[in-house]
């Protein structure tokens, strides 16, 4: 297993090593001269000659490119255009409500897609079945901030049950996670559809298997048959399908904090952007970038962890 | 390994009037007619046919695994161990499938749970109808990998089904259906897949079980190499009806049936040089069937009479070899 | 994850051309009740100045953030322009930013991928491993980067969006490409004589147009709803253009004042959604042999 873990995150390597270099250069397409776009076209050559080389924009690319590359391995990000913070402490501010958000609906869409698609598999064409297709349908329609402002309207804003001013920053454990449960249903809403759809199709497909007939030929319940034989194996898709969506999970976590009025990344976002503030939010899609290699390292691992064929190759 | 009870009949497996119906684009077709035989302690019987005759519908209709929507029994009865089968309702069926009675199947490769370790799998059923720890059943597990000859059982027990060959998995497949000491076997076409040595292996490993154990086996298979080096009695099936039954050596000595006749003709041996002679045409699909003797449509013999379905006929000197033939019953 | 290079082993499959997946599409009454829904929605988007009861853009400071009523089915915003017009209208900008980047998407993405997985060798290694980099990254977010740094606004969003498109385009084309050639079908025309251009062009590509306008379908689904996230974040076509995202945003910013502000633009994107999603579920399972019955 440690052969394994060790395998594994010496892969991530050039991926990450890929995706900087994506990050380098989507920030350098920018048409036009950089200065101007931030600074604006009122600014005096003096002040734009100042911030070319406060951003390194004089030196030639390759040697941009090296100083990119090496400040990240120190674990630097560089400094905020506006505030002049260092950029890696306003992300460590917030990267915890991200990741609380993002763990929450995680879990919400676990506890509720897996029996889900279970009940509806077990009663194909039933009425779990058909709860369980509109559910994923509706599940993958929605834009992460239409169905948050749905549900802000309905839920903050008629019926006054959460804050509609979010108080994830508040020390209340109580209060904190009163703010949570909305966006973190919002988010976990399109993983409850993912997982519903993949359990479902998994658990039709390993219903019919050989090993189930063996399973029941041994004179199990149909529950330990259903949750135990069939279920372990539909987990493999099920991490699959999770580690894919992964990513839009992180994206549409953005959306849901700026809905939900949440600090965190996607709010840090908003601000890199109306501040027309470029080395923040280069350093934000470096931050994404990691989220994207560490969230596939975890499937890969979980991989592991589900599948007994993975780690004992 | 406790003996199994001596019950007052020997007979540890009787079906009687077995029809079973399967659906096929929306209409109910008996796969399986009137099947009738019994299986005592200690005897094998072997079931024989092409694939296709119903010898695994059988296999299922006593184990009451067939899919529901799909297949049903819709006559007959099956008493195992003294239990009604076809009375009891699906938590009896559940209890006495796995315990009294068990089955090892055709496919070792995918029989097997991927993601649960072996000695688990077997396991499962010990500490399902025995109601026993996990500890003690675990060490059972270790005893019946040993009785089935898997080397460095205790080693092996967590391991996983993908680390295991086939002849192996076969082998844990075995010790999965014995594991709570059943009265009957039913192995459907057990060494199929296996290679030729291994198949000699876990024939030799079942017959060996069945004396220890007493079990009674019901043996599927379409190799009538398998049939002669186990069986103590066959019966053949065509088209879900029994057309022949008879004791080992009688069937054959001389098969009756003009398919058991064309099935041996088409079995290589080394002590005949005459040609093989493989069937003509094809077993009719079910909506296809002719009525009456639905071998009628491949038989040489074939006279105005099989347009009527013949009875199982007892041969004029053996009561115990019977022959389903309008021709070769009233000859 | 990464296992991209694997091509997808060929399943047995049916060409949408066939009449029984027509008819196998059809028979769940999904993909009708979609391609009803989007033409519906195209049609109200093309003639938005004959069906908008309003003009978009017309103030009127007496009747401002009034309810749903008769006159104003959807209710009026803080400037008391009709939201229901603004919604027909802002139809437009959004489906066609979203056909637009679509088709912009397939087209390139799907002839890179033909020819990726045509040519192999050292190409098709440096276009995967590409794709995979550009597929790891979030679609939302690589969206949202690319306009915030070309700037917002019509084709710069369009352009945003069809980036992002590409990679998926590649990889479908790429596998469905690699797939042909292992029934030996290329070998064969190879062996008529045909030149690489007519075999990618005429006889590949029509046979893995099932996979790419399934995926397509799809995709515009996605393509729509990034355009409106985009403008929801403020990253749209500049007010006071209206778009979905940017009626949605400006409800948003008047959350307490009416609901009816951002509710009706929503449910408007969410209608289209639903619609696609339908139509890719419908076409997909059609082209699916194992599709329930």
């Amino acid at each position: 297993m440690l052969r394994f873990v060790a395998k594994r995150l010496a892969l991530a390597i050039p991926t990450l090593w890929a995706v900087l270099t994506l990050v380098f250069v989507l920030v350098r397409i920018v048409p036009g001269d950089p200065t101007i776009v931030i600074l604006g076209d009122q600014a005096t050559p003096a002040a734009r000659e100042a911030l070319r080389q406060r951003l390194g924009l004089d030196q030639p690319l390759w040697s941009q490119y090296w100083d990119f590359m090496v400040q990240i391995l120190h674990g630097d990000l560089g400094r905020s255009l506006v505030t002049n913070r260092p950029i890696v402490d306003d992300v460590w501010a917030v990267l915890p409500f991200t990741i609380e958000l993002t763990v929450a609906a995680l879990i919400i869409g676990v506890a509720m897609g897996v029996p889900l698609g279970v009940l509806a598999a077990r009663k194909r064409d039933g009425f779990a079945d058909w709860f369980a297709r509109l559910f994923s349908l509706a599940g993958l329609s929605f834009p992460a901030f239409v169905s948050g402002i749905l549900l802000l309207i309905a839920f903050a804003v008629q019926l006054r049950w959460f804050p509609v001013i979010s108080t994830a920053n508040a020390t209340d454990p109580v209060e904190r996670l009163r703010a949570l449960v909305l966006p973190a249903f919002n988010l976990g809403l399109i993983m409850v559809a993912y997982v519903t759809r993949v359990t479902r199709s998994g658990m039709l497909k390993a219903l019919g298997e050989d090993y189930i007939r063996t399973a029941r030929a041994k004179g199990l319940p149909q529950r330990l048959i259903v949750w135990r034989h069939a279920l372990r194996n539909v987990l493999i898709p099920i991490v699959t399908v999770i580690g894919l969506y992964l990513g839009v999970l992180i994206g549409n976590a953005v959306v849901t904090e700026i809905v939900f009025n949440r600090p965190g990344l996607g709010k840090l976002i908003v601000t890199a952007l109306n501040q027309r503030d470029y080395a923040l939010l280069q350093g934000l899609m470096v931050v994404s970038a990691f989220a994207i290699v560490v969230a596939n390292i975890l499937t890969d691992l979980t991989y592991g962890l589900v599948d007994p064929r993975v780690k004992t190759q | 390994m406790s003996a199994a009870p001596i019950t007052a009949a020997s007979e540890a497996l009787q079906v009687e009037g077995l029809t079973t119906s399967i659906r096929i684009a929306g209409h109910w077709f008996d796969a399986v007619r009137d099947v009738s035989f019994t299986v005592r302690q200690r005897e094998t019987l072997a079931l024989v046919g092409e694939s296709g005759c119903g010898k695994s519908l059988t296999a299922l209709s006593i184990m009451g695994l067939l899919p529901g929507a799909v297949g049903r029994v819709s006559k007959g009865r099956i008493v195992v161990d003294g239990v009604d089968m076809t009375a009891a309702t699906e938590a009896k069926r559940e209890a006495m499938r796995g315990d009294r009675i068990g089955m090892i199947f055709q496919e070792p490769m995918t029989s097997l749970n991927p993601v649960l370790p072996i000695g688990f799998q077997i396991a499962e059923g010990l500490m399902q109808h025995r109601g026993m720890s996990k500890d003690a059943a675990r060490k059972r597990a270790v005893q019946l990998m040993e009785l089935v000859r898997i080397p460095s059982a205790a080693d092996r027990l967590d391991a996983y089904p993908h680390q295991f060959s086939g002849g192996m998995r076969q082998r844990v497949m075995i010790a999965m259906a014995l594991a709570c000491s059943p009265r009957v076997l039913i192995a459907d076409e057990p060494t199929t897949a296996l290679d030729v040595t291994i198949q000699a292996q876990v024939l030799a490993l079942l017959a060996d079980l069945q004396k220890q154990e007493g079990l009674a086996v019901l043996l599927i298979t379409h190799n009538l190499g398998v049939v002669a080096s186990v069986a103590d009695r066959v019966m053949v099936m065509y088209g879900g009806d029994v057309v022949e039954s008879a004791p080992m050596r009688a069937f054959f000595q001389a098969p009756t049936h003009p398919y058991s006749e064309a099935l041996l003709a088409a079995m290589p041996r080394v002590d005949r040089a005459s040609k093989l002679a493989p069937i003509p045409g094809q077993v009719p699909t079910l909506p296809d069937m002719p009525a009456g003797c639905r071998y009628q449509s491949r038989c040489p013999l074939r006279i105005a009479k099989c347009a009527e379905r013949p009875p199982l006929t007892p041969l004029g000197g053996d009561p115990e070899h019977g022959v389903r033939c309008w021709v070769r019953a009233g000859a | 994850m990464s296992d991209a290079a694997a091509p997808a082993p060929a399943p047995a499959k049916v060409s949408l051309a066939a009449p029984s997946a027509w008819r196998r599409a059809t028979r769940s009454g999904g993909l009708v009740v979609g391609l009803l829904l989007v033409i519906g929605m195209i049609l109200v988007a093309a003639f938005a100045p004959q069906v908008a009861p309003y003009d978009p853009d017309a103030q009127d400071v007496l009747l401002n953030l009034v309810g749903p009523t008769a006159d104003h089915w959807f209710g009026t915003d803080a400037f008391g322009r009709d939201v229901l017009s603004r919604v027909i209208w802002g139809a437009r900008i959004s489906l066609f930013v979203g056909f637009v980047a679509t088709m912009a998407g397939v087209v390139f993405g799907t002839v890179v991928g033909v020819i990726s997985g045509y040519y192999g060798g050292k190409v098709d290694k440096a276009i995967t491993a590409a794709t995979d980099v550009l597929l790891s990254f979030p679609q939302l977010i690589m969206g949202l980067m690319l306009v915030a740094v070309l700037g917002p606004n019509l084709q710069n969003l369009i352009l945003a969006i069809a980036i992002t498109a590409v990679p998926a385009f590649v990889r479908v084309a790429r596998g469905s490409t690699l797939a042909m050639k292992e029934r030996d079908f290329v070998d064969a025309c190879r062996a008529l004589g045909y030149g690489d251009l007519r075999i990618m062009f005429l006889h590949v590509l029509p046979n893995i147009m099932d996979e790419v306008v399934v995926m397509a379908s799809l995709w515009l689904a996605t393509a729509i709803r990034t355009e409106a996230t985009l403008s929801f974040i403020g990253l749209g076509v500049p007010p006071p253009t209206a778009t979905w995202g940017g009626i949605v945003r400006e409800g948003f910013d008047n959350l307490l004042d009416g609901w009816w502000l951002s509710v009706f633009p929503s449910l408007a994107i969410l209608l289209v959604m639903i619609a696609l999603n339908l139509i890719g579920d419908g076409l997909r399972d059609a082209t699916d042999p194992r599709a329930p019955q």
